[in-house]
């Protein structure tokens, strides 16, 4: 067994452990901390297919940032779990029939699957279009040359969307105290405090 | 010998021997950061710092370091055992491993990969779960608040670091830190680094660093006068000493980063000069010195301070500068000052 070939393996085992350990881990934050792991195995995957950028990807915006708000979410959280475990069981067998399901399309999907025999030839001919370029080049070009309407019509997209959130939740208490911070900067030292020399065995009157 | 180094086992045996170079290099810098903190924060403050343990205490971090071994685990009844353990195996391993893509002359380097300063970046996003796993498995409400503190501040602080590294990455037109490094070579010695091209955003990274590995003035996860330690409050013994490294050598790492970045890595500062991993240690040594100095002379920050600063201050200023110097590097605006593609363009 090559060490690649080994690290295959142990990637591939780890997610499926730690994707597995997500779904019956009791305590949620422990569950949280197994996709953690999945992910982070998922991205040792992409590593190995030579898809460098797309883990790093992978590990900085969902390892990095998603799954610390999953975190964050699950750790302040005051739900009672044992009966949430309880009502489990009542949607056992919708969750199982949905899994049967998925199960059987995979199964149909790869006992179908066949290579058109320019399949080849065309990754070699992107390959080759982009003069042996790193990914990250590669990716660059395409996103920001080729398809640069539509990358900015996805950022319009999440920006509307962003905008939204934020006016939905958007709301002025006022019964919170609030911080100033330019009339903080703005203070004026002179008006606020004096500097005493002070005479030991005196003291101040 | 040659045959040998190009098999399966020798390049393990390769890999091994250079990762236990680095790793043996980052211990026994550490033992003398800790010291060496402990000076300038003394020196400040008109106090001698620890002068007992060998000549000029030199030895004190090693004492230090014996004692907390050698020290009981203390373990909270009410906690959860396995995360507690691991999470400052979370901090300080992580801290290691980062280094391995850290250049320190032309060529050597562990990992010589493409999307090295991305790699830097995810470990160090990684950093918050120490943190996080080391609050909540204390169940306590001390260390809780700290780790939710640490959390939004790091997530906050990753991002305009994430921004400010993207103008360092346009001018040089490559993710692989020798290769940014080079692209500062030039015939003016200091005045080819990227400190000057990029001149605001280099305070702009320092400060985020500072507020990135929790030190004063942002050191709210531990706000002693608040919240007594933070999230370390339950630690003891071995788990603290491996929290308390990782903060260390992620500080440390942190000035590598900032010397390969902005100013130069192993090059020269002056022409003539050779280059060299000499350079390389003296510019990371400095930028250290400058961490322990802040340490020493600037009050805490207020929590909302801290977040309006990543947010409203730093997040849309260097969101401009990435504009600007896509800009100046597109067109090649000044003699291409802000564009030294090493590769491509």
């Amino acid at each position: 067994m090559t060490p690649p070939d080994f690290a295959f393996y142990l990637f591939a085992v780890l997610v499926v452990a730690a994707g597995l350990f997500t779904v019956i881990a009791r305590n949620p934050v422990h569950s949280v901390l197994w996709l953690i792991l999945a992910f982070l195995s998922s991205a040792g995957l992409f590593v190995l297919m030579g898809a460098e950028f797309v883990a790093m990807l992978l590990i900085i915006v969902y390892v990095g940032a998603v799954a610390v708000l999953f975190l964050f979410v699950v750790m302040m959280l005051d739900v009672d779990f044992t009966s949430l475990k309880a009502e489990m069981t009542k949607y056992m067998p919708i969750a199982l029939l949905i899994g049967v399901v998925i199960l059987m399309q995979l199964g149909i999907v790869f006992g179908v699957w066949q290579t058109s025999d320019i399949a080849a030839d065309n990754v070699a001919a992107a390959t080759e279009r982009f003069g042996g370029a790193s990914n990250t080049q590669a990716i660059g070009q395409l996103i920001y040359d080729d398809y640069l309407l539509l990358f900015q019509l996805a950022g319009l997209i999440l920006l509307v969307a962003m905008i939204g959130a934020i006016v939905l939740t958007l709301r002025h208490r006022t019964d919170v105290k609030r911080q100033n911070v330019v009339s903080q900067i703005m203070r004026d030292p002179k008006a606020s405090m004096a500097l005493k020399d002070v005479k030991s065995g005196q003291g101040l009157q | 010998m040659e045959g040998f180094f190009s098999s399966t086992l020798g390049l393990l045996v390769l890999g091994v021997a250079q990762a236990g170079l680095i790793l043996s290099f980052v211990m026994v810098s550490l033992l003398f950061l800790v010291y060496a903190d402990r000076k300038v924060w003394a020196a400040v403050q008109m106090r001698r710092g620890p002068n007992v343990v060998g000549i000029f205490g030199l030895l004190q971090t090693v004492a230090d370091a014996l004692k907390y071994i050698l020290k009981e685990i203390v373990i909270p009844a009410g906690s959860d055992r396995t995360v507690f353990l691991m999470a400052p195996l979370v901090s300080f391993v992580l801290a290691v491993v980062a280094w391995s893509v850290i250049p320190f002359a032309d060529g050597w380097v562990l990992a010589d990969i493409n999307v090295a300063i991305l790699f830097i970046f995810a470990v160090s996003s990684l950093e918050v779960y120490g943190v996080i796993m080391g609050g909540w498995a204390s169940n306590s409400k001390y260390p809780f608040l700290g780790s939710l503190r640490s959390a939004a501040q790091m997530i906050s602080y990753e991002v305009s670091l994430g921004l400010i590294i993207i103008g360092v990455i346009i001018s040089t037109g490559s993710l692989n830190l020798s290769d940014i490094v080079r692209a500062q070579d030039g015939n003016l010695g200091l005045l080819n680094w990227y400190w000057l091209p990029h001149f605001p955003m280099v305070f702009l990274f320092f400060i985020s660093c500072l507020a990135e590995t929790n030190r004063p003035p942002f050191d709210l996860p531990e706000a002693e006068s608040e919240l007594v330690a933070g999230y370390q409050v339950e630690y003891s013994s071995t788990p603290f000493l491996l929290f308390m490294a990782g903060e260390y050598i992620a500080m440390w790492l942190l000035s590598a980063v900032i010397a390969i970045l902005f100013f130069g890595g192993w090059l020269s500062p002056i022409p003539g000069l050779p280059d060299g991993a000499f350079w390389m240690i003296l510019k990371m040594a400095f930028f250290f010195f400058l961490f322990a100095l802040v340490k020493a002379v600037v009050p805490r920050y207020r929590y909302d301070q801290l977040m309006r600063l990543g947010w409203k201050v730093f997040l849309p200023f260097s969101l401009v500068w990435v504009v600007l110097v896509s800009f100046f590097a597109h067109f090649e605006l000044f003699g291409g000052f802000w564009a030294r593609w090493a590769v491509g363009g």
